[in-house]
């Protein structure tokens, strides 16, 4: 155990050197071979000094007066981000739990739906981030105002429902026969079969699909702040702050690490879970 | 590690004519395996195991001995060191009077494990293939011995199946095959049968009397079964656990093993033998032992 | 019913009902757009949609061509690289230990928060930077799954390679190796999809205006939905090609290795 963390520690390590390494030895136009920069510049401009990038992050955002540290500013964004991002993922778990109970309920929803849900996956969907762009500003249901970071939670949701829903279904037929002829056998109806036998006979098979539901919300977030314009979040700062990289490469390296962060945080928060769940996890799938 | 030149072990002429009865007759040559005081003890977290204690065995060439006692009583890991796949940590082990690791890397044994242990990607043919292809026999002998031996296990018509596609019992048949394919002088098995079911397993222990009439092998053969293990050897080693030691050796002396045939569980004599070896297994301190079961 | 009769019923289902779902879905969200009269930036119509499609088939094909070029590119350094470092991992323990915090946390982070940067490292025209980030995403899955099949062994194997004396070099090369194979295809199968995704998103952070990406967004910005949603069907279709590709692959070295 201690050995793993020292490993690890030594890993994040070599990749700091690596980095400083390269940047030392490699020439300031990169490696370019024809016309085409094959390895990266390495003047202070395109890879700043990780020194650098901490200092920057210890002073303040901007010139204002009353500007926060640049550390403090990504926290916020982050803490704003991963806040859509876990509604994103609720919404998306949630609408992915229900769809894998209609299609386990019901065999010709199953062949109805679930290639689509498995096509799904394998296209870009997050193409449409932009395309919800101005539902914010103009669209109105009701006495219902739509927010711009609604629209962000819906992308967010969206990409985390279809691993849900796949491992979802997988982990609802996965209950041996012999437990089914057993509930049969005590003539419970179909919804206790559900609650004592499928539900929990899921958690393996959701575990996996949980984690992977976080890091999809957390990149559709990310992805869709950017693609929206949506402020206050770590996305918008990246690209803000690196349209002014030129009078001040090391500051876009702090959100950066803030989306590194989000994402740590969402796994995190999932390995929480996990553990809240490990009496049903007898055996985990991947 | 080198690999040896391919040459082939030498088996006594794979001669079937003379496959020894339950007493030794060849004094003069080495001993399959001979084992003198040999310990073995694991650490674990939760301190010294002690697997096995100051054992001490032979198994004279072309005799079929079984290892049977309860779980835990180190007869896998005896097997193991034979096979020079686990090293003892005090006493010494020859097979045909080399250590086991020379005997190893001069393919002198065949070695068939509970699991059938086949490449799943590999076909039925390409996995008997699979020892001879390693000492770089070429491709036509290769298919020939393959053939031979597929036949001899009566799988001729399975040889293109995958292992999937086999039951239990017809995988185990590979396996065995496979173990063969080299005519080793000695076989060890490790509860090769553990995983049939019983009329499958009655099968296939008749079908490995036969082959071992006819390759005149020597056989290590690890059971749990106290039928089994009379039915198909010379000699019963009965094994007591923590720490392993040897109890008790049992000759059976059911006659020849090409003459044995599935009569012969329905003789007195078999009786009286599966009777001897389980007041052996019992022991005289009156503890039931787990992990035996009587099939 | 007979048997047989609702056996034949279900096959026919499983084709008939996603197709039916499909068609029945079209024909709401048209008619939810007549009826509700949605506005284009809401969600445009099928119909208008398909319209697009038809009368621009030539640009967006350019613009997903050189989208897919990107995505392929990344694909094809990540993978090399990937198998490369998976070696080199399984044969050194402590590199594998020092690389397994990284590579989890890789998986779990929004790598195309890069783009800015490499579009300065690597110059802001150029599509570099791009083929970079779709390399580096498609790296981590192809990487950690074959360094994990590297590693899976079964027991019972190992064994009885070393029962038979194999060398090393055999032992790789009759177990390990065909052993690590299903992992490595199920590394390619995320890899694949991950690289349309990363080379597509890449264009939104910047760089030059070619690709799908940024004839989306610029779409957009001149209000034109339905060609919008049309390259978005671009989008689907190099996704749905390139997932089409890796399992095509998958399936014929799998099957072809199973068939001797």
């Amino acid at each position: 155990m201690r050995r793993q963390v020292l490993l690890g520690v030594a890993g994040v390590v070599a990749l700091g050197l690596a980095w400083e390494g390269y940047k030392l030895l490699a020439p300031d136009d990169g490696v370019v071979v024809g016309e085409l920069t094959v390895l990266p510049r390495t003047t202070d401009l395109a890879m700043p000094h990780l020194w650098d990038m901490a200092a920057r992050a210890l002073e303040p955002v901007n010139s204002a007066t009353d500007a926060l540290p640049l550390w403090v500013a990504v926290l916020v964004a982050a803490a704003f981000t991963l806040g859509v991002a876990a509604v994103g993922w609720v919404v998306g778990v949630v609408v992915g739990l229900a769809t894998a109970t209609v299609m386990q309920r019901f065999r010709t929803a199953e062949s109805a739906l679930l290639p689509w849900v498995v096509l799904s996956q394998t296209v870009p969907l997050i193409a449409l981030a932009p395309l919800v762009r101005r539902w914010g500003s103009q669209l109105e249901i009701g006495a219902f105002d739509w927010q711009d970071w609604m629209s962000v939670a819906v992308i967010a949701a969206y990409l985390a429902f279809f691993p849900v829903s796949i491992g979802a279904l997988r982990g609802l037929s996965s209950p041996d026969a012999v437990h089914l002829d057993l509930m049969r056998s005590y003539g419970v109806g179909w919804w206790r079969t559900y609650r004592s036998l499928r539900l929990p006979a899921t958690v393996p098979h959701l575990i996996p699909a949980l984690r992977l539901a976080a890091a999809n919300a957390v990149i559709g977030t990310v992805v869709a702040e950017v693609s929206i314009g949506l402020r206050g979040g770590i996305g918008r700062m990246i690209v803000e702050f690196g349209a002014s990289a030129s009078a001040d490469p090391a500051k876009q390296w702090s959100p950066i690490f803030g989306a590194v962060l989000v994402g740590l945080v969402a796994a995190g928060v999932c390995v929480l879970i996990a553990r809240a769940l490990a009496r049903y996890r007898v055996s985990e799938v991947s | 590690m080198n690999t040896p030149a391919p040459t082939r072990p030498t088996a006594p002429s794979a001669g079937p004519a003379d496959a020894p009865a339950a007493t030794g007759t060849e004094a003069h040559a080495a001993p399959a395996v001979e084992v003198r005081g040999v310990t073995r003890r694991f650490s674990s977290r939760s301190g010294e195991v002690v697997a096995l204690s100051d054992v001490d065995l032979t198994v004279r060439a072309g005799e079929f001995v079984s290892l049977i006692g309860p779980s835990g009583c180190g007869k896998s890991t005896l097997l193991r060191l034979i096979a020079d796949l686990d090293e003892p940590t005090a006493g010494e082990l020859a097979v045909f009077g080399r250590p086991p690791r020379v005997a190893r890397q001069n393919h002198d044994f065949g070695i068939a494990f509970q699991q059938a242990g086949l490449l799943p990607w590999r076909s039925v043919r390409t996995n008997v293939e699979l020892p001879l292809e390693l000492h770089g026999a070429g491709r036509a002998a290769r298919r020939a011995r393959a053939t031979e031996l597929l036949e001899m296990v009566g799988l001729a018509d399975f040889a293109q199946h995958l292992p999937h596609q086999l039951s239990g019992g017809m995988q185990q048949r590979v396996a065995i095959a496979r173990a063969l394919a080299e005519r080793p002088s000695l076989l060890l098995m490790d509860e090769p049968f553990g995983a049939l079911d019983e009329m499958t397993r009655e099968h296939v222990q008749t079908e490995l009397l036969r082959l071992r009439a006819e390759t005149g092998a020597a056989v290590v053969f690890v059971t749990h079964s106290i039928p089994e293990a009379v039915y198909l050897s010379d000699r019963v080693v009965v094994m007591s656990a923590r720490p392993g030691q040897v109890r008790e050796v049992v000759p059976v002396g059911l006659g020849a093993a090409r003459d044995r045939s599935d009569d012969v569980r329905e003789d007195d004599a078999f009786f009286d033998r599966v009777r001897a070896v389980r007041e052996a297994l019992h022991g005289t301190d009156g503890t039931t032992p787990r992990g035996v079961d009587r099939r | 019913m007979t048997r047989s009769a609702t056996t034949t019923w279900r096959r026919v289902e499983v084709v008939l009902a996603p197709v039916l779902l499909g068609l029945l879905a079209l024909a709401a969200w048209e008619a939810a757009v007549v009826v509700l009269e949605l506005r284009p930036f809401v969600v445009p119509s099928p119909s208008a949609i398909g319209a697009e499609l038809t009368g621009n088939v030539g640009i967006i094909a350019t613009a997903a061509l050189s989208t897919a070029l990107n995505a392929w590119w990344g694909l094809v350094i990540g993978v090399v690289g990937a198998l490369v470092a998976a070696a080199v991992s399984a044969a050194v323990r402590t590199l594998d230990e020092m690389s397994a915090p990284l590579a989890a946390a890789a998986a779990v982070v929004p790598i195309v928060a890069l783009a800015p940067v490499l579009y300065t490292m690597f110059g802001a025209n150029v599509q570099t930077a791009r083929v970079a980030i779709a390399a580096i995403v498609s790296f981590v899955p192809v990487y950690v799954n074959t360094l994990r099949g590297l590693r899976t062994v079964a027991p019972v194997h190992r064994d009885l390679l070393r029962a038979y004396a194999a060398t090393r070099r055999q032992a790789t090369l009759t177990v390990t190796l065909p052993g690590a194979l299903p992992f490595f295809f199920s590394g390619l199968r995320v890899a694949t999809s991950l690289a349309v995704i990363s080379a597509l998103v890449a264009e939104y952070f910047g760089g030059p205006v070619d690709g799908l990406g940024k004839a989306i967004t610029s779409a957009v910005s001149s209000s034109n939905y339905p060609l919008a949603w049309a390259y978005v069907v671009g989008a689907v279709v190099v996704g749905l090609l390139f997932f089409c590709g890796s399992s095509g692959l998958e399936r014929a070295v799998l099957h072809r290795r199973s068939g001797r």
